[in-house]
């Protein structure tokens, strides 16, 4: 059964698509899923009557991907969606983020579990202060992948000039980021012309489709296998006869690689022991690597409780009270408050945290320090300086996602009111 | 037989990893969880998920079944049977009985449903074991409406759904606070799609309920939908069950699962017949059928 083999041997992207209101986002979605065979005849034939409702003259594709009813009436999408599809090589994962006043934020959440970004630009339009600042999240959450996709090239002849000068409008802008790996399609979303066959209307474009792009985009830099780091979630104490003497140190690889064997070292504590077994449910392994969930038996019996960290001696990470960070401010209805306790979540711990200073805000469409207002509401972005109740172990967020980000929480309101982005110092 | 390609893992592990570490975060950061088991493919994978995600101990936390009493004998045999193999608690709490004691009226006439009920049931029964978080196997990508739900989905004290209102979910971090009376629904399997199940039940040898697979059974066609004839349909004019050979595509309440004409018999057969569907699997359900909202409705209400 090819179909089957196939599919037990699919990696998985996950990708973040941005652009302005009417650039076409949704419509390049629906394509996408539709062209992929991941929209059901009963899926398209809602859309169609909703199509028919509206007066829209052609099946509108944006609507297969409009969610709530909030959102149908008022004719927008107001958060971020996750929507799925897959070829024979991949499975992918969009989170859909919209373009709306609540859009730093969504962008920062989308992003942040993303391995690629598709920035839309209007060709009409080209390089606007929106594309910058989706270039820049795409940055600061190191999206290692952006693809540039100009957008309704039909409605500009499919002109060459068009694409080459907005490509060199956005390199311009681009270097002062840091974005390893950038492509450039010129696309039309509506006729689905290099979407997912390359289109006979533009042969001056020498490139692959969006979906050959998406499908053969390197991933293997998204996790860390350098730095081996275990955070523990949950200790594992079977309460049977057979596994009596069993005590599994449950989690998730978060850095690097563990193998049987290997020299570890426990922190906050610093104890130092040996890894006995790597056990996956009734399977034991000999090594375990980034993002696998395993649970480790150890040579020696050490005290360790949730939001402890298995590291090896030679590769520590830092371990503090005192950081630095980038975060994103995401409640509506309260501003940062410097002084005040917030619940910080990292890894598997959670600690108090207390923001000392904000170093500045950057204007998120022209990459300026704003240090005249340190204010740090709804959508902004700034430096920080945090003080935390018990050491974090960590590392800088450009060495590891996993380890170097954090969310605050308000302790009011239980709400998550930041998401932040550890500094190397 | 685990192949890795350097460090790779193939995105049914990536799912999977994802899924138990969801698990394990739900034991650890809430105070009394239980696990929604449906009897669906979907809730046995992802308590067979559960069951990975602390073994060799047991899941930290019992299993809780809404019966409508409109069951396909085949799903509660194969549910006793499952729950015995991995040794965990089943609580069974039964829309009847909310009937009974007069918290729900039934629906009258022909298309009556329970399906509606039972969101009364479950908020019951959370409220009565006091569980602050339930996970159900419900996957984001089922129905528009589920599309924007979370992994942590917060409730208020009436067990309501504010979508507007849900907490941002970044990185692996998830924000389980809560004030008392509030409870979450927690949601491991949000980033599989239907293929996945049937890939992940085949990768790891799932035995499944009987009614998945080909069979013959009596059945009418309401509205496009096949129904089976049980006892607790009631028959419109005009109406004369036929036998066919079909198969389930989803388990739920047996007034309201609509079948699909299928010769699959195996996993194999329905992976093939998956890859080729062009109607989803909710297409059969006539619950969703009532509006275009239908589904989005129920869950602000506190439905699975
Ligand atoms: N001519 C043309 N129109 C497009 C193209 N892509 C999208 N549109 C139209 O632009 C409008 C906005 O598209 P939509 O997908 O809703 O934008 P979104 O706000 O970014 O999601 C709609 O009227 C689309 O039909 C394209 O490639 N060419």
């Amino acid at each position: 059964m090819t179909a089957t083999k196939g599919y037990l041997d699919m990696d998985l992207l996950r990708f973040t698509t941005a652009g302005s209101v009417d650039d076409g986002k949704s419509t390049l979605i629906g394509r996408l899923l539709y062209d992929s065979k991941a929209i059901f005849e009963d899926q398209l034939e809602a859309v169609e009557q909703s199509s028919k409702q509206r007066g829209d003259e052609i099946v509108n594709l944006a609507l297969l991907t409009d969610g709530l009813r909030a959102e149908r009436e008022q004719g927008i999408t107001i958060d971020v969606a996750y929507r799925y599809f897959a070829t024979p090589k991949r499975k992918f994962i969009i989170a859909d983020t919209p373009g709306h006043i609540q859009y730093t934020r969504n962008m920062v959440t989308g992003a942040s579990t993303a391995n690629l970004a598709i920035v839309l630009i209007d060709a009409r339009k080209g390089v606007i202060e929106q594309t910058c600042r989706h270039a820049f999240i795409a940055s600061l959450l190191q999206i290692q992948h952006v693809v540039i996709c100009v957008n309704k090239m039909d409605l500009v002849d499919y002109k060459q000039e068009v694409f080459d000068s907005i490509v060199a409008d956005f390199k311009n802008f681009a270097s002062r980021l840091n974005i390893p790996h950038i492509d450039f399609i010129p696309i039309s979303a509506l006729n689905g012309d290099n979407v997912v066959d390359k289109s006979d209307k533009m042969p001056w474009f020498q490139g692959g489709s969006l979906l050959y792009t998406l499908e053969t985009a390197y991933i293997g830099h998204e996790f860390n296998h350098v730095d081996p780091r275990f955070s523990v979630q949950w200790v594992i104490r079977p309460q049977s006869k057979e596994h009596h003497d069993f005590r599994g140190f449950s989690g998730r690889v978060v850095g690097g690689v563990f193998r049987k064997g290997d020299e570890v070292m426990v922190l906050p504590s610093g104890f130092t022991t040996r890894i006995k077994g790597i056990h996956e449910f009734e399977k034991e392994l000999d090594e375990a690597f980034s993002p696998m969930s395993v649970a480790l038996t150890l040579e020696d019996e050490i005290d360790i409780s949730r939001g402890d960290m298995i590291v090896k001696p030679n590769n520590k990470p830092s371990v503090g009270q005192d950081l630095e960070a980038m975060i994103c401010w995401f409640s509506e209805s309260s501003s940062l408050q410097t002084g005040r306790k917030y619940a910080l979540l990292h890894t598997s711990k959670e600690v108090k945290a207390i923001v000392k200073d904000v170093r500045y805000k950057i204007d998120v469409n022209t990459l300026h320090k704003i240090e005249d207002d340190r204010e740090m509401k709804l959508n902004d972005i700034g430096r920080v300086v945090l003080r935390t109740s018990a050491p974090l172990i960590h590392d800088p967020y450009t060495r590891n996602r996993l380890t170097g980000s954090f969310i605050l929480v308000d302790e009011m309101t239980n709400n998550t009111v930041a998401a932040g982005m550890i500094l190397e110092r | 037989m685990e192949q890795h390609h350097g460090y790779r893992l193939t995105h049914l592990k990536h799912l999977e990893a994802e899924a138990i570490f969801v698990i394990r975060e739900v034991a650890a950061q809430f105070q009394r969880p239980v696990l929604l088991f449906s009897g669906g493919k979907d809730s046995i994978v992802m308590a067979h998920v559960a069951r990975k995600a602390f073994w060799p101990a047991r899941p930290p936390f019992p299993m809780m079944h809404i019966d409508t009493g409109h069951n396909f004998p085949e799903t509660i045999a194969y549910r006793d049977q499952f729950m015995h193999d991995i040794g965990a608690e089943l609580i069974v709490k039964y829309v009847q009985d909310s009937i009974d004691q007069g918290r729900v009226a039934e629906e009258k006439g022909p298309r009556a449903s329970r399906n509606k009920l039972q969101t009364v049931t479950l908020l019951d029964g959370l409220e009565e074991g006091q569980y602050d978080a339930a996970m159900g196997g419900a996957r984001r990508d089922e129905e528009k409406a589920r599309a924007k739900e979370r992994f942590f989905s917060h409730r208020d004290d009436f067990g309501q759904w504010d979508p507007k209102n849900q907490r941002p979910e970044l990185w692996n971090l998830f924000n389980g606070k809560k004030n008392v009376g509030e409870h979450f629904r927690i949601f491991p399997l949000s980033n599989w799609t239907e293929m996945d199940i049937w890939q992940y039940i085949k990768l790891e040898n799932i035995p499944l309920p009987s009614i998945y697979f080909s069979h013959e059974r009596e059945v009418i066609e309401r509205d496009g939908v096949l129904l089976a004839q049980t006892d607790f349909i009631t028959l419109l004019d005009g109406e004369t069950p036929e036998k066919r050979t079909i198969r389930f595509r989803t388990v739920g309440d047996a007034t309201c699962t609509g079948c699909c004409e299928s010769t699959a018999s195996t996993v194999d057969d329905i992976i093939e017949e998956v890859a080729a569907a062009r109607q989803t699997e909710r297409g059969g359900r006539a619950d969703d059928k009532r509006s275009e909202t239908a589904m989005e409705d129920r869950k602000k209400e506190g439905y699975f």
